[in-house]
């Protein structure tokens, strides 16, 4: 009976905080009193928030070292820009197009390349990604190398904030039901797991098409915010970042991701006062980080409001 | 143990302020309206794929605004830069020019590449803040590819691709008289595609052939394959139109495998990395369109030459003297234009005609683009000579 009422509470708190984040924001755009900067950085720690807590999904719980994310990403954003900007389709339609394209893409290459394991799959996934990269270049009907230019700006906070949460509720949802456990049991051990009756590569594909299709999410979202896309922005290194936002959080910590998102974007941003020396000060600040968190922020601890009183308190 | 968790929390929690309160800090120094300064944001590439060209660019507008500052400014107040790097990237570009805008910038100098510039341009628009591109060369910069109408603050001081690509097939044309030649470009971006486009265009109807048309993409390091081929076609005149750093090592393997035709090029070509690159043999007898040359015996060009020297201890390029000429032509409006204001700015840069810039004499058109001339510089063991400079 307790944990039932914990349970509710818990909701019930989460609800209200994200809600309150919400309004304020809002208002806050809505009255003018949020300046252009603050709220592309608000627009970038959401998208980029979907991308971890996604790839997080694929590398931190599955276990599978994907550097593909980008390339989910690219189908995603394509697919939307076409919608919205070429066939003036409605934006929803554009996301939900981007979503079953990406995650169509994210089935289409797991099911041969999830047979790998560790190095080979990062190096197919690479490959994969860089291929959906030189294949847009070659498109001619989304203008190339030069991309797409002018796609109108429907990704408002409301369409940012609610991906970011349905991505992490989704996420969650799936980590802690009887599939998530399947797949945190391929992370443990792959051969083990195996024998206990589990279909290692149905859940390990499972669990790469939903991280695509959100990928592909945080695509559509991006296309309609930034105005421009072209393949060059989804080359391998933004696949590294969206990696070492997953490694910083912690792999296998969905609040790590979170976390390490919104600390990499506002880091990202806090430098930009310092041009000349920016680059090396994220690397040294990451690499500061990586020596005294190995394990990266979180380690595969999930913060809540428990893990608070817990510290703090000092009771168990 | 606790104790020790406790610590680590509370320094996390801090850092994670301190970021956080830094991120503020770079906004908020704004607030000081005093009219003895102008603002001018400097948001250029100093790291990612092209930060050559960002940071040669930052360097020549530094170089005018200091020269500014020490005749007395403008309108009786000083020029203050407030430089960025956007790291190569569009979205980085539009989050700075947001910060730029909130930092009551005048104008805005840079990005350099194209994509960049598109980044930033809807804040720019949607803030009424006249942006001066040094070197976006896409016609579409400008332009708006839709509705045909012009970008109202969006402006630039370099001539567009299709110009270069013309110049060039002219110079194969007429100076090289060259009848057969061979397009091998960079296959992965606009701006290699659109000057193949135009030279193509161009060479056909001076009378010339394309034998072929071959592609690379960034970052390829080996085109034996592809000049095995060219070399059985045995063109007099190659035109590869990309960015040095595959076309150093690209011609270094041409000259390897035994072409001789002359090479043409443009403007990407010009870094100090194509002689260490490709070596001084290869380079010769080849050719590049460009905005400017540093051998310019023009006193205008000498005298910034020399300064740009003194400062930096090292040869302006055309980035550099373009980035100087994006200062200066925003300098000549605000002028005309009587005050430190973003719209009035932008009106007087619309009117402005015969500005005697670095990289020539231009004329802002209707379509935000100057009328200049450009100039053929040809390798000569690894000097950059000019060749001819070439009217529109």
């Amino acid at each position: 009976m307790q944990k039932v009422n914990n349970k509710w509470l818990k909701l019930g708190i989460e609800v209200v905080v994200l809600a309150a984040l919400f309004t304020l924001v809002q208002y806050l755009i809505t009255a003018g009193l949020l300046k252009q900067y603050y709220q592309i950085s608000l627009a970038s720690m959401c998208i980029n928030v979907t991308l971890a807590v996604s790839l997080s999904l694929i590398n931190g719980f599955t276990g599978q070292l994907s550097l593909g994310h980008a390339g989910f990403m690219a189908v995603g954003a394509y697919i939307a820009a076409i919608m919205t900007n070429m066939l003036d389709l409605p934006f929803i339609t554009g996301i939900l197009a981007a979503m079953l394209g990406a995650g169509l893409a994210g089935f289409i290459i797991g099911v041969p390349t999830l047979r790998l394991k560790g190095d080979y799959l990062a190096i197919a996934t690479l490959a994969f990604g860089e291929i959906i990269r030189v294949t847009l270049q070659n498109i001619g009907y989304v203008n190339g190398p030069a991309g797409i230019m002018g796609i109108p700006k429907f990704a408002t906070w409301p369409w940012l904030f609610g991906g970011a949460i349905v991505t992490i509720v989704v996420i969650v949802n799936l980590i802690n039901s009887s599939y998530g456990r399947a797949i945190i049991s391929i992370r443990e051990d792959e051969t083990a797991s195996e024998l206990m009756g589990i279909n290692t590569t149905k859940y390990k594909v499972l669990a790469f098409v939903v991280g695509a299709g959100f990928a592909g999410l945080a695509g559509a979202l991006y296309a309609h915010y930034f105005y421009i896309i072209k393949p060059e922005t989804f080359n391998f290194l933004k696949s590294f970042d969206i990696l070492v936002m997953v490694v910083l959080g912690g792999l296998g910590s969905t609040t790590g991701a979170i976390i390490a998102a919104v600390f990499v974007t506002a880091l990202t941003a806090a430098l930009q006062s310092f041009p000349a020396i920016r680059m090396v000060l994220y690397a040294l600040i990451l690499i500061i980080v990586m020596i005294y968190r190995p394990q990266g922020l979180m380690g595969n601890k999930e913060l809540s409001l428990r893990t608070f009183g817990r510290i703090w308190g000092g009771r168990h | 143990m606790r104790i020790g968790k406790r610590i680590a929390l509370l320094v996390m929690v801090l850092f994670v302020f301190s970021i956080a309160a830094a991120g503020c800090g770079g906004g908020t120094e704004t607030d000081d309206p005093a009219g003895d300064v102008i603002k001018v944001g400097v948001n250029v590439e100093l790291s990612g794929g092209t930060a050559s060209y960002g940071t040669n660019a930052r360097d020549g507008a530094l170089l005018a605004i200091e020269q500014i500052n020490k005749d007395g400014g403008v309108l009786g107040m000083q020029l203050k830069p407030i430089e960025r790097d956007n790291k190569s990237i569009a979205d980085e570009a539009m989050s700075i020019s947001a910060a730029l805008v909130g930092e009551n910038i005048v104008a805005q100098i840079g990005p350099l590449t194209s994509g960049d510039v598109a980044g930033s341009t809807p804040v720019m628009m949607e803030n009424k803040v006249p942006l001066i591109a040094p070197a976006a060369t896409a016609a579409n910069v400008t332009v708006d590819d839709k509705t045909g109408e012009t970008r109202d603050y969006i402006f630039r001081v370099c001539f567009i691709d299709p110009f270069q690509g013309t110049l060039m097939a002219k110079f194969a044309a007429e100076d090289m008289n060259a009848t057969k030649a061979v397009i091998y470009c960079d296959n992965s971006s606009d701006y290699g595609k659109g000057l193949a486009q135009y030279f193509e265009k161009t060479f056909t109807e001076n009378g010339g052939t394309i034998l072929a048309q071959e592609g690379f993409v960034k970052d390829d390091r080996d085109f034996r394959a592809a000049l095995t081929k060219i070399k059985g076609l045995n063109p007099d005149f190659i035109y590869v139109p990309g960015y040095y750093q595959e076309v150093a090592p690209l011609i270094k393997q041409a000259r390897e495998l035994g072409i001789t035709a002359p090479i043409g090029g443009c403007d990407g070509w010009d870094s100090p990395d194509m002689v260490s690159v490709a070596g001084n043999e290869a380079l010769n007898n080849s050719f590049f369109t460009n905005h400017y040359s540093s051998q310019d015996k023009d006193p205008q060009v000498v005298e910034f030459v020399e300064a740009f020297k003194a400062k930096y201890n090292k040869e302006p390029d055309a980035f550099a003297a373009l980035g100087y000429d994006s200062v200066q032509i925003m300098v000549q409006g605000l002028k005309d234009a009587g005050e430190a204001d973003s719209v009035k700015l932008k009106e007087a840069l619309e009117k402005i005609t015969d500005f005697a810039g670095i990289t020539g004499n231009m004329s802002i058109d209707e379509q935000h683009n100057p009328v200049k001339a450009g100039v053929i510089l040809e390798f000569k063991d690894g000097q950059q000579v000019m060749k001819t400079r070439i009217q529109p």
